[in-house]
């Protein structure tokens, strides 16, 4: 292995890359363009988060403060699409497009060109959307999952969502059909399928989720498209449609989403962990095998989120089953993560400080989400403020926490530097008891029946909701101190070693920091179970 | 104005203070579940109980492992990593162990499912239907319907148009003009529907919450033990009013219950423009006539209410399509549309001196 990329390393000055603007517009560099998603996400996150900040500001009192109750509405609309859409997503896959040529041995990603057009698609897309907010009528306003008949009453910018969901759905088939092409295609030779990192299978897994489930979601807002302006009647009970139908189509889509932004933050995980507690992945086996049944048994939970609909008795029987049994392969690997830091060598560097974060804000999340999945209670708890507590805990302090421990991992191989220790342990210590503050007291709010998505509410809210919007501030404000950090550690600061982490096992420490331009131009020989941490 | 913000805001963070060094902190503010007021919602209750206990007695088990390890094996210590990476009987374990409990906790909730789906034999049949942004109450087989919006007190707050603030009123935004009236330790059949959009009628005192669906009619039910007043909230995000339709049950002896529905059915109709204005049309078009441009358009000085009266009958029986406005035909009678017609070519400036007549509604149909 060695061998190799020491050869590599020659081949570092014959690098013909374009310069300037048209290095990043034309790029076909698996490296280039995931720097582009990334940033791009960056961005979105602090799009998304403003207007988080607005939410949280005009729940900080009873009473309307700030903004118009319409204008509230678009802003937890176009908050949630432009998070999931806009930053999660694109983070999962600039991340995928870094590390997966690197982590199996690959030059380049398998469809270069496509990889291009894949991230270009979503400034345009991201436009489209944030455009709304200048339109006639205002932005979307009827919630990021779309229900008709309400979303039918938006004004001119109804297009303009639709289309804007259609763009980042391609986007992301084309980025998960580049991800399958490249890892069953170009695996260097002995790089079997039992032997890839985690975080590949968790992303060749989450490739699949998005072939399957993206379709769906295209097809849902098309149908939507076609109620609004060519009179078809697909959600219009007076036309013989359904409006529930919606909801089962669309949650279709919405819950292997679930899984398509948590898994990747799962192998991501999965590889800092070993690499801190100096110490193999627990289960190698059978964390390929939980994720697998994670994304399986996806398909078959959708209607836990529509349980109050009115479902006949042996459905809500079904989905109450099947949901709860989703909490066995997930208990599965919080119980593998925790074997691997046991009896471990550990030490607490930032990234491993945000993987242990994930392990508890992530099981807290699930394990509200247990207590939702039992349909006769879900009756209270849906549509409250406890749902918003519980997702926020999986999403933020579990997907976003996984996405940003992943950053610090690999900063150092991506820039050759040393990122600031004490700026990243703040970062998280900060982030960690604010993130808390902001949600944990949203459980409190919807078990006392504070409904989600209203403006304004009565007195017995008024304490937990100005606890959580501090917290929220507090959260948004840290979030700064990782562009701070991220700017200095590009500009410069301690070299890193090829290994950078002790621990560190894998092809991508083999390469040198930074890596060339070209991965692996020849492919290494892998030869031991080691490839894997 | 400032000042009283930062008043409000001084008074209001000084509360949480107080309340987090106060032990009664759990008895008055609410950080759980109710148990409600009926069977159901207290068997809903202990489940939730449960499958609380459980998963903190879950979580304190894996989080204890985990700290423990966090504090014991660390490289600072001298912890050196030990090498097994797979360990069968633990794998086996830690996925029955979970298998089971699930299975001990999906008993109860089968069983309260099962009860909660039971709505035959109900002596009383209310149907709700959600409108954007108001309920009305049909008594199926008393022949008493009615709408319930918010209050006058909370809207002029909520407004803005009031001297007082949210924190001078308890029922802020859970108070309506017209409750709905149920008798205790009686069956009632639920039926929600809606008109416009999806809405969600919640009453967390039932132990319930459920979608009411324009075009189709979802059934539930329910038995009151306790008389007492209880609130709720619209739970389904229906348009920019969502936040301002509460519900609030009057829960009464079944003797009181008789004595109210007959004075119900007793009630002259009660048919003054503005009021019916503030009901059914303030909420978009606002109470001064300003409406809120440019999804919801003024009338005052509008060329719909002070044009051609044939317009203006026609967008308010037949609402437009495309927007939030609703056909008003179905929903009013013929005495009441023109008193809101009547009100809305006379308010505000409008001064057309139209007089419209139930006569003149009804040539409109």
């Amino acid at each position: 292995m060695s061998e190799a990329v020491s050869h590599e390393d020659h081949h570092d000055d014959h690098d013909h890359k374009p310069t300037g603007i048209k290095r990043w517009l034309f790029s076909t560099n698996h490296k280039d363009i995931g720097t582009m998603y990334l940033v791009f996400a960056l961005i979105m996150f602090f799009v998304g988060g403003a207007m988080a900040m607005v939410i949280r500001a005009e729940l900080f009192q009873p009473g309307l403060q700030y903004v118009d109750p319409q204008f509230f509405n678009s802003m937890t609309t176009v908050h949630a699409l432009v998070m999931i859409f806009g930053a999660l997503m694109p983070a999962g896959v600039g991340l995928a497009n870094w590390m997966i040529p690197m982590m199996i041995g690959a030059p380049d990603m398998a469809m270069p060109r496509m990889n291009n057009m894949s991230f270009w698609i979503l400034p345009f897309a991201a436009t489209l959307l944030i455009a709304t907010f200048f339109m006639e009528g205002g932005a979307p306003a009827g919630g990021w999952t779309m229900y008709p008949p309400l979303v039918l009453q938006t004004g001119d910018a109804f297009p303009f969502l639709i289309f804007a969901v259609h763009f980042l759905g391609i986007s992301s088939i084309m980025g998960a059909i580049n991800i399958i092409a490249t890892v069953f295609n170009m695996r260097a030779p002995g790089m079997t399928f039992m032997k890839l990192p985690l975080f590949v299978w968790t992303w060749i897994i989450t490739a699949f989720l998005l072939i399957a489930s993206m379709p769906v979601l295209a097809g849902a807002v098309t149908m939507l498209l076609t109620d609004k302006f060519f009179g078809t009647a697909f959600f219009n009970a007076a036309g013989g449609g359904d409006p529930v139908l919606f909801q089962h189509v669309f949650w279709f889509f919405g819950h292997p989403e679930v899984y398509i932004l948590v898994l990747p933050s799962f192998g991501i995980i999965s590889q800092i962990i070993p690499t801190f507690a100096r110490k193999p992945l627990f289960g190698y086996e059978s964390m390929v095998y939980a994720t697998a049944s994670i994304a399986f048994l996806s398909f078959f939970v959708w209607a836990h989120h529509m349980f109050t609909v009115g479902m006949p008795l042996t459905g809500e029987l079904f989905f109450m089953y099947a949901t709860m049994s989703i909490a066995v392969p997930t208990g599965v690997k919080i119980f593998n993560w925790t074997a691997t830091m046991w009896k471990g060598s550990m030490t607490f560097e930032t990234p491993m400080l945000f993987a242990i974060g994930v392990l508890f804000m992530f099981s807290i999340g699930g394990f509200s989400g247990l207590m939702m999945g039992i349909t006769p209670v879900d009756f209270q708890y849906h549509d409250t403020y406890f749902i918003v507590a519980h997702f926020h805990y999986v999403i933020v302090p579990g997907i976003i926490y996984g996405v940003i421990g992943g950053v610090y991992f690999w900063l150092p191989k991506w820039t050759g530097n040393m990122y600031d220790e004490k700026l990243g342990k703040l970062h998280f210590w900060i982030s960690t008891i604010s993130v808390n503050v902001l949600f944990f007291p949203q459980h409190f709010l919807g078990l006392a029946g504070m409904p989600r998505r209203i403006p304004d509410y009565n007195i017995q809210f008024a304490e937990w909701n100005m606890i959580s919007s501090i917290g929220g501030f507090v959260f948004g404000l840290s979030q700064l101190i990782l562009v701070w950090v991220v700017i200095k550690c590009v500009r410069g600061g301690e070299k890193a070693t090829d290994q950078v982490w002790e621990g560190a096992q894998g092809l991508e420490w083999t390469l040198s920091s930074p890596p060339p331009f070209h991965s692996f131009t020849v492919p290494p020989q892998v030869t031991d179970a080691s490839a894997h941490s | 104005m400032f000042v009283k913000k930062l008043r409000n805001f001084i008074r209001g963070a000084s509360i949480p203070a107080l309340l987090l060094w106060a032990g009664s902190a759990f008895a008055e503010y609410g950080l759980n579940l109710t148990r409600g007021v009926t069977p159901i919602s207290r068997e809903v209750y202990d489940l939730h109980m449960i499958i609380l206990y459980v998963v903190t007695v879950i979580g304190i088990a894996v989080f204890g492992v985990m700290i423990w390890s966090i504090f014991h094996h660390r490289k600072s210590k001298g912890a050196v990593a030990a090498q097994f990476h797979h360990s069968t009987a633990a794998e086996i374990t830690w996925t029955i162990i979970p298998i089971i409990i699930l299975v001990v906790l999906a008993i109860p909730a089968t069983k309260t499912l099962i009860k909660m789906e039971e709505t035959g034999d109900a002596e009383i049949t209310l149907k709700v239907t959600g409108y954007q942004w108001k309920w009305k109450y049909d008594y199926l087989e008393d022949d008493i319907s009615f709408f319930s919006s918010l209050d006058e007190r909370s809207n002029s707050i909520r407004k803005g148009e009031s001297e007082e603030s949210p924190e001078d009123y308890e029922n802020y935004l859970l108070e309506v003009d017209n409750p709905v009236v149920l008798p205790i330790n009686t069956k009632v059949r639920i039926l929600t529907t809606a008109a416009d959009v999806i809405h969600a009628w919640w009453v967390p005192a039932l132990g319930w919450k459920r979608d009411a669906i324009p075009g189709f009619i979802n059934d539930n039910w329910t038995y009151i033990e306790e008389p007492g007043i209880y609130r709720g909230q619209c739970a389904e995000l229906c348009g920019r009013d969502h936040g301002f339709m509460p519900i609030v049950l009057n829960a009464v002896t079944k003797e009181e219950y008789e004595a109210w529905k007959i004075e119900m059915k007793n009630k002259p109709a009660e048919i003054d423009g503005e009021k019916l204005y503030a009901t059914h049309c303030s909420a978009c078009h606002q109470s001064n006539g300003q409406g809120l441009p440019p999804a919801f358009p003024a009338l005052a000085g509008s060329p719909i209410a002070t044009g051609p009266l044939a317009e203006h009958l026609d967008i308010v029986l037949k609402g437009k399509a495309g927007t939030a406005m609703l056909a008003y035909g179905p929903q009013l009678s013929n005495e009441e549309l023109a008193a809101i017609i009547t009100y809305e070519r006379n308010a505000w400036g409008n001064d057309t001196g139209d007089e419209i007549t139930a006569d003149d509604v009804q040539a409109a149909r």
